[in-house]
Order: structure tokens, then sequence, then C-alpha cells
């Protein structure tokens, strides 16, 4: 096992008076790339949101590179070498693409200086072709690779991906899964949320189901495939 | 109207309109990236104006006073951004109108304690003192030129630091998603102090440059203050682009509304306003 970069222990997490997050435990390794599963509204987001320091846990801890960050502000979180892409993106419209992009460029926590505003551009030609739009003015999948291209722009340790590929076009969805998995081959460790559990599945070492904040399975990404029975209780398919 | 005259008025419009901007793009960023309604912005003003009057005493020239001015400005708003402000940004606009009405209480008190209720003025920098004959009988002072020319200065620098610079790609994504610009590794809470103590800096500034051609005196904050909220409404909240227009626009409306409309001078301004919002209720610049 590769030297662990995120470490969260027992995270219990409350919206007011409802208990969210019953007592997670998730841990990440460099360069390793889970997949996050679970049906709608089982925390899965909620779960992100806690890791990266935007909403805050009631109990438990979370380590980076076994750092307690349980307490930290979101963005020297950020500065850790966490990168999120959120649901529902979260281009800035009012930017062009290429402000977008160079807006929170920097080097790594580790020294990472890989990914340049060339790099990033030559992963996705389409951005190159629309530096001077408006980040309002671009398609979902456009918006989406912004996105992607954007987390990347910060040199992170780790990609978290959360419903990457909703809403988008089949042809569109593969060419984010075709990225991710570049990305991952890259060496970043990669946390993937999505509804396309089979293509979850085809990248990720190791998968978890979340039901009603609680991990109710997890296992190495070859056992998912030979084990419908979880599928079906799990994901309802 | 002879053309001279005019010409003059025009220049007068110009150079209060440019002086009222430089008020109201800081009250516009304020409240449009950090959602705060900062009713003591009127205060920084007057506070500007009374470091003019005290420093160019101390030191003798008007420049180095005002250099030395604007910082103690920018370390006012640093300050004040983090004793108060900063508990403010996640609550109801009343908590901050009354907050900050209770600013513009203490700052107008700290005034009398230290400097009383007189009124008084700032000479003209001497270097800048003199008039260009424009006919026989009429002239402009070059200090007003040179006024404008300085204003329109920080606006040009204005809006590069806004729209060519990473801090204001930052400060514009902070507008929209401040989730976001965390989680992209950028500190919120120092990008808002910085554009807080900003917008401070500009309003005193504004107050500094004023001084030598309006008095110093008690309440003057208060007068810019409403001015300058006719400006950020006209122009489309947050906008400064819409800003800089409006603040043009009521620059030529008040001038010449006094010399040609005497009778209901003071009302000018407040009926191009309606007149606007008639016709744009999102102000000019505004996202509707
Ligand atoms: N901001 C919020 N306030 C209150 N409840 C929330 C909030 N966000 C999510 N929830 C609730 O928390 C639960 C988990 O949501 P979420 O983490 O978004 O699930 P998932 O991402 O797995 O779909 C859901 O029941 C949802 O309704
Ligand atoms: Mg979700």
């Amino acid at each position: 096992m590769s030297e662990l970069l995120v470490e969260a222990t027992g995270l219990h997490t409350y919206y007011g008076s409802s208990h969210v997050l019953r007592g997670v435990d998730l841990r990440i390794g460099c360069g390793e790339s889970i997949g996050l599963m679970g049906r709608n509204g089982m925390g899965k987001t909620t779960l992100l949101r806690t890791i990266i320091g935007l909403v805050r846990s009631r109990e438990g801890r979370v380590r980076i590179r076994g750092r307690d960050a349980t307490r930290e502000a979101a963005h020297r979180i950020a500065r850790m070498g966490v990168a999120y892409v959120p649901e529902g993106r979260g281009i800035f419209p009012n930017l062009s693409v290429h402000e977008n992009l160079i807006m929170a460029a920097r080097p790594g926590s580790e020294g990472r200086r890989d990914w340049t505003l060339e790099r990033v551009l030559e992963t996705f030609p389409r951005l190159a072709e629309r530096m001077r739009h408006g980040g309002g003015q671009l398609s979902g999948g456009e918006q989406q690779m912004l996105t992607i291209g954007r987390a990347l722009m910060t040199n992170p340790e780790l990609l978290i991906l959360d419903e990457a590929t909703e809403g988008l076009a089949p042809k569109i969805a593969r060419e984010i899964w075709t990225i991710v998995r570049k990305v991952r081959e890259s060496g970043i460790a990669t946390v993937i949320v999505d509804k396309n559990f089979a293509a979850v599945n085809s990248i990720t070492d190791r998968n978890l189901i979340l039901v009603k904040g609680e991990v109710v399975y997890e296992g190495p990404a070859a056992e998912l495939r030979e084990r419908p029975d979880v599928h079906q209780r799990y994901l309802g398919v | 109207m002879d053309t001279a005259i005019f010409f003059i008025q025009v220049l007068n419009s110009v150079q209060y309109g440019l002086l009222l901007f430089l008020v109201a793009s800081g009250l516009t960023l304020i409240f449009g990236i950090m959602g705060i309604i900062n009713l003591a912005h009127g205060s920084f003003y007057m506070i500007g104006a009374y470091l003019a009057f005290s420093l160019t005493g101390l030191i003798g020239d008007f420049w180095l006073a005002l250099a030395a001015g604007v910082v103690v400005a920018v370390l006012i708003g640093l300050a004040l951004e983090w004793l108060v402000i900063r508990f403010l940004y996640d609550r109801d606009h009343l908590y901050q109108v009354l907050l900050t009405y209770g600013l513009i209480l203490i700052f107008e008190e700290c005034r009398s304690l230290l400097w009383g209720d007189d009124v008084h003025g700032v000479p003209v920098p001497p270097a800048l003192d003199f008039s260009i004959p424009l006919t026989e009988n009429l002239s402009y002072q070059v200090f007003r030129v040179a006024m404008s020319a300085i204003c329109l200065a920080l606006a040009a620098g204005m809006y590069w630091l806004i729209q060519k610079t990473r801090l204001g790609m930052m400060i514009r994504a902070g507008s929209v998603n401040r989730e976001m610009v965390q989680s992209l590794g950028i500190n919120i809470g120092l990008l808002y102090r910085v554009v807080f103590a900003l917008g401070v800096a500009l309003a005193a500034f504004a107050g500094m440059l004023g001084s030598p051609v309006s008095s110093v005196f008690p309440g003057m904050g208060n007068q810019v203050l409403i001015v300058s909220f006719v400006v950020v409404v006209i122009g489309g909240i947050g906008s400064v682009k819409g800003a800089l227009v409006a603040a043009l626009a009521i620059g030529f409306a008040d001038t010449f509304g006094k010399v040609l409309l005497p009778q209901i001078a003071g009302m000018v301004v407040y009926l191009l306003m309606a007149a606007i919002l008639l016709w744009r209720p999102q102000g000019i610049f505004g996202k509707a």
C-alpha cells in the first residue's frame, strides 16, 4: 500500500439536526483512484465537502499526509493538494476561459509543476479554441472540461470529481472519461462519484458504497464486477 | 450661456463626476463583491479630508500628505475589516445598515474630539495654484485640471487591476462563487480585506484630493454618501464601469442643474435617478 494521502476517520456530519454522515472512514493512498458510489441523497457530496473543509463534521478527523486538517480552512486544504470539481460545475461565468484557467494556477504542494496552461490546452483542445469566450458561453461539456482544467492548473495531488458527467451527451462523457484516465495515469490520486458505475469501475482501484451516510461495501474494483448482488442491493439497477 | 462659461461648466462637471467616481467605485465594489451595504463609506471621504488638513499642516507639502494619508487610510481599512466588517458577511442587510450607521456616529464623534467642529481649509498646492486664462475675464484653475487628470489615472489603474491582474480575476470570481474560490486555494477572507481597504483608500483619497477646492467641515461625508449611493444605483450595483458613467452623469446633472434650473437644483440629481431607473430598473450596467 502506498503512502496515505487522505485519511478520514469516524466522520459524523449534520445539516442542522439531520444526521447525514454516520461514522464514515475513507483512506486514499497517493496516486490511488477511488470510486464513491451510492444512490442519490446517500451523503457522497457531503463526504467530499467535509473532507475539503466546506462543511464541518461534528465528530471525526481528517488527516492529509498525516497532518490534521479537520478544522483547517478550505483554502488551506486546497493548498495541501486537494482539488475539487463540484457537482453542477462551478466555472466563473463572468471570467473568460483563459481567466478561469489562470486565476488559481500555482505549483503543487509538493512542488509539482506538471500542469501548465499549454499542457491543459493540449489535453482539452476544445478550450484552446474558446480562450476569449466568457465561461458562461460554453456548452455543458466544455464547462466541465474547464472546471477540470482549472483544477489541474493547481497541480493537485488529489482530484475529486463529483458527478462530472452529469447531464452530458454520451460522446462528451466519453471524452471526459478519457481525460480522467490520463489524469490518473499521470499519478494524481482521484475520487470519482458518478452514476455510470461501469465507467467508474473501469478506472478506479477500489470502490466504496455509501448508504444513508454509512459505508456498506468496500472492495477492489475487480471484485465489484463479480458481485451483481452488491449492485442490486445498494445501487439499485 | 456663452462658450467660455459653458466650457468651464463642462470642466467642473467632469471634475466633480470623477471625484464622485472614486468614492462610489469603492462603495459599489464592497457591495457588489462582498454584499456589504456600507453606510460608513462617506465617513472615509470625510476622514480623508481631515487627514489632508492635518498632514498638510504637519508635513508642509500637499502631495506628500496625500501619500501618507493613503497609507493611513489603507491601515484604517484593514483594521476596520478585521475588527467589524468581517462579522457582517453572512448577516442580513439590516445588521449591516445598523452597524455601519453606528460607525458613522463613532467617526463623527472622533472627528469632533480630534479636530473640533470648525470649518477648515486646505491650501491649494502652490505649484498648481495659478489659472489658465480662457477669455479676458474668465480663467480656470490648473489644480482642478490636475485633479481630473489624477482621477482619470486612478480610474485607468482600477480598470487594469480588476480586468487584467490575477487579483482582479479572483475579486470578480469571488463575487459569483465564494466557495469555489476557496476550493481553489484562495484565501477569500484576505481577498475581502484587501477589497475593503482599497475601497476605504479610494474614498479617503477623494476626500484628500478634493479638500483644497471644497472646505473641510463636519458632516461632509453624509452628503457624499447619499450622492454615491445614487451613483451606485444608477450605474448598476457592483459595476465599476457603471459607477464611472453614472458619476459623470451626476456631475453634469448637478453642475448644469445649478446653472440652468436653479429653482430645482437640489432635485435634478434625483430626477435623473428616477428617470434612469424607470428605463432600466437594474441600473445602466446592472445585471437584470
Ligand atoms: N445544504 C444542505 N442542507 C440540508 N440538507 C442537505 C444539504 N445538502 C444535502 N442535504 C441532505 O443530506 C443528504 C445527503 O446529501 P448529499 O451528500 O448531497 O448526497 P449525494 O451526493 O449522495 O446525492 C440528503 O438527504 C440531502 O437532502
Ligand atoms: Mg451529490
